[in-house]
């Protein structure tokens, strides 16, 4: 089993790539506290407007947050808001795709009509719609959740694909044959062979809900008094920093968005190669 | 294609943009504590932002649609037919402006910008994408995956900060905000159309430039499986041309899927072309959601949020009714 990991970091640089730019985001959320006083992450806490320097590597924003601190508070919120929203949206899907693909029928029917009508909806807009009522009460785990509400639909729709045709792979029927239950079926046979797919799901729903929460941050409807990445570009925009020239507090935040962004869209593309070794001789 | 499969995909639009307009009336009231419209008029009456007789009316409006005193199933009828007539009230930050009204100022905006720029997007990112899978393109070319996988990973909005910031804010090549010069004689003249493109080009570069990552990525992938099929061995055995063999074996199976792909991800474009007017102040539906949003106008955010899903609703069905045009196992309805 360890060998075999070190076999795919080995032979899979796009998974190798986006798992060391991850280990990097996240040394840089375990060191940063050390590093910073994290009150200066407040507003009124430091000297406005101060470009990057030795006493602020990242600069301060008009309002007077040092904005190493405030990345060091609001890289890890912005992330956990994507775990949990990622992780709901796994679970659900694993449970629908599962009752989808294996039980067929007009429970099938059901979900996938439900799925493939909720994807053409626009996500964003209906979040918006819903955060906008709850503006003032947001926190960190509520955008998490809100974000998750629309979060199940992708993982649903691969998960039940590969139950459908995981289902009627030889090995199953074998085992179906011997009477083995379908409980025992669906842990013993399907979970195994599903994981990198359950992984590359994962992943791809971590980065989704990211972007979305980041969406509705930056239109203003996130929490409010929380450095998160989003806010940070959120009040930039409403301070007008582009115009002004203080390039580095619209500049921080996006750094870290697409840094994150691509190491998670490697470390996506990587696993899928293991999931579908037949990727492997094109990439 | 068979009538009963039309009649359904109308049902299914019409199943949508039902559950949008219920969830629209039923959110509002899923708020646990307090009535934010309610409050939110109240606010606006201390405050004295609007006269005491447009607070009336909209509070009359208000009860007609949200108002407690009547059952809960005809407050929903009555809700449901001010929505088929596209009639969402007044808006409460602009009154006596009411949000059709404003919604109709801001649509052709954002219509023009996102029809150019997801066609464009579509077109060059579909024919780049094909271009790299083509084992007779320049060596370079295979290069074109890093670009692609990088656009991609940019969300649109941020792509947009970052060409204003160059081209506007540094090089100056383009206005920094709006959608038209002030000053300019309105009316069909090259002044006007030149002043339109011009602010236009930012915004729609950002949809593009990252549309064009999403599409290629996609293209890419779909244009390597299909030119590992034996048709296409098999025509290169005959000594089809290259030219043939790309455009008519690789290209017109590829693209199928990107056509499903594309009635996928419309919500998807619209949500980050919403982002994108905000940032560029374009003057759309986009920024006009962040207006209301800004100014708590609820009846404005719900008016915006069902007219995006019903227009995005009719563009699947449209792609929907269109795909069996291209593929003929659908048309003549056996499967595979």
């Amino acid at each position: 089993m360890i060998g075999n990991i070190f076999y795919h970091l080995r032979t899979n640089l796009r998974l190798t790539a986006g798992l060391v730019m991850f280990s990097l985001i996240v040394l840089f959320m375990l060191l940063g506290p050390m590093m910073v006083d994290v009150r200066q992450a407040r507003p009124l806490s430091t000297f406005p407007s101060q470009p990057p320097g030795p006493d602020y590597p990242f600069g301060t924003d008009d309002q007077g947050r040092n904005l190493f601190a405030a990345a060091v508070v609001g890289v890890p919120m912005t992330l956990r808001v994507g775990l949990i929203a990622g992780a709901v949206g796994v679970g659900v899907g694993t449970i629908l795709g599962f009752l989808s693909g294996y039980l067929g029928g007009r429970v099938d029917t059901l979900i996938r009509g439900t799925v493939d009508t909720l994807l053409t909806v626009p996500g964003l807009v209906v979040l918006i719609s819903i955060a906008s009522i709850i503006r003032e009460a947001i926190s960190v785990e509520i955008m998490a959740l809100v974000v998750a509400l629309l979060a199940w639909m992708w993982p649903t729709r691969t998960i039940r694909a590969q139950v459908l045709s995981m289902r009627e792979q030889p090995y199953v029927q074998m085992a179906k044959l011997n009477g083995v239950g379908t409980w025992e079926i669906i842990w013993r046979e399907l979970m195994p062979n599903l994981l990198p797919y359950l992984a590359v799901s994962f992943v791809g729903s971590v980065s989704a809900a990211i972007l979305a929460s980041i969406g509705l941050e930056a239109i203003g409807l996130g929490p409010q008094n929380e450095p998160t990445v989003g806010m940070t570009i959120y009040w930039s925009i409403q301070f007008n920093s582009l115009i002004r020239g203080l390039w580095w507090w619209w500049g921080v935040p996006i750094f870290f968005i697409v840094f994150l962004f691509v190491s998670l869209f490697l470390i996506s593309a990587g696993l899928d190669q293991i999931a579908n070794p037949r990727l492997r001789r094109v990439a | 294609m068979s009538l009963g499969y039309i009649v359904r995909r109308i049902g299914l639009l019409l199943l949508v943009v039902w559950a949008a307009a219920t969830l629209n009336f039923f959110i509002p009231r899923l708020s646990p504590t307090r009535d934010p419209i309610r409050e939110r008029l109240g606010q606006l009456a201390a405050t004295g932002g609007l006269n005491a007789e447009g607070i009336e009316e909209m509070v009359r409006a208000y009860q007609a649609r949200f108002g407690l005193d009547k059952p809960i199933w005809e407050q929903y009828i009555n809700y449901m037919s001010d929505v088929l007539q596209l009639d969402f009230g007044y808006s409460l930050s602009n009154y006596p402006a009411r949000v059709t009204d404003l919604i109709a100022l801001a649509l052709p905006w954002t219509l023009g910008l996102l029809i150019i720029a997801t066609l464009l997007s579509f077109t060059v990112g579909t024919l780049l994408g094909a271009l790299t899978a083509w084992p007779g393109s320049p060596g370079f070319m295979k290069y074109m995956i890093v670009l692609f996988m990088t656009l991609s990973a940019i969300p649109y909005y941020l792509l947009g900060l970052l060409l204003l910031y160059v081209l506007g804010v540094q090089l100056r090549v383009f206005p920094l905000f709006g959608g038209y010069a002030l000053g300019v004689t309105p009316g069909f003249n090259v002044e006007l159309i030149s002043t339109l493109i011009h602010h236009a080009i930012l915004p729609a570069m950002s949809i593009v430039l990252s549309g064009i990552g999403f599409w290629g990525l996609s293209m890419w992938g779909m244009m390597i499986t299909t030119l590992g099929q034996d048709y296409v061995t098999l025509a290169e055995a005959n000594g089809l041309k290259g030219r043939d063999i790309f455009l008519r074996y690789g290209v017109r199976n590829a693209i199928l899927p990107q056509s499903t792909a594309l009635a996928l991800s419309l919500g998807f474009i619209v949500s980050g072309s919403v982002l994108v007017e905000v940032v560029f102040a374009y003057p759309g539906i986009g920024t006009l959601l962040f207006q209301g949003i800004q100014g708590s106008d609820f009846f404005l955010i719900y008016g915006i949020v069902f007219m995006i899903i019903l227009s995005i609703g009719i563009a699947t069905m449209l792609i929907d009714l269109i795909y069996p045009l291209l593929d003929p196992r659908i048309r003549t309805g056996k499967k595979e």
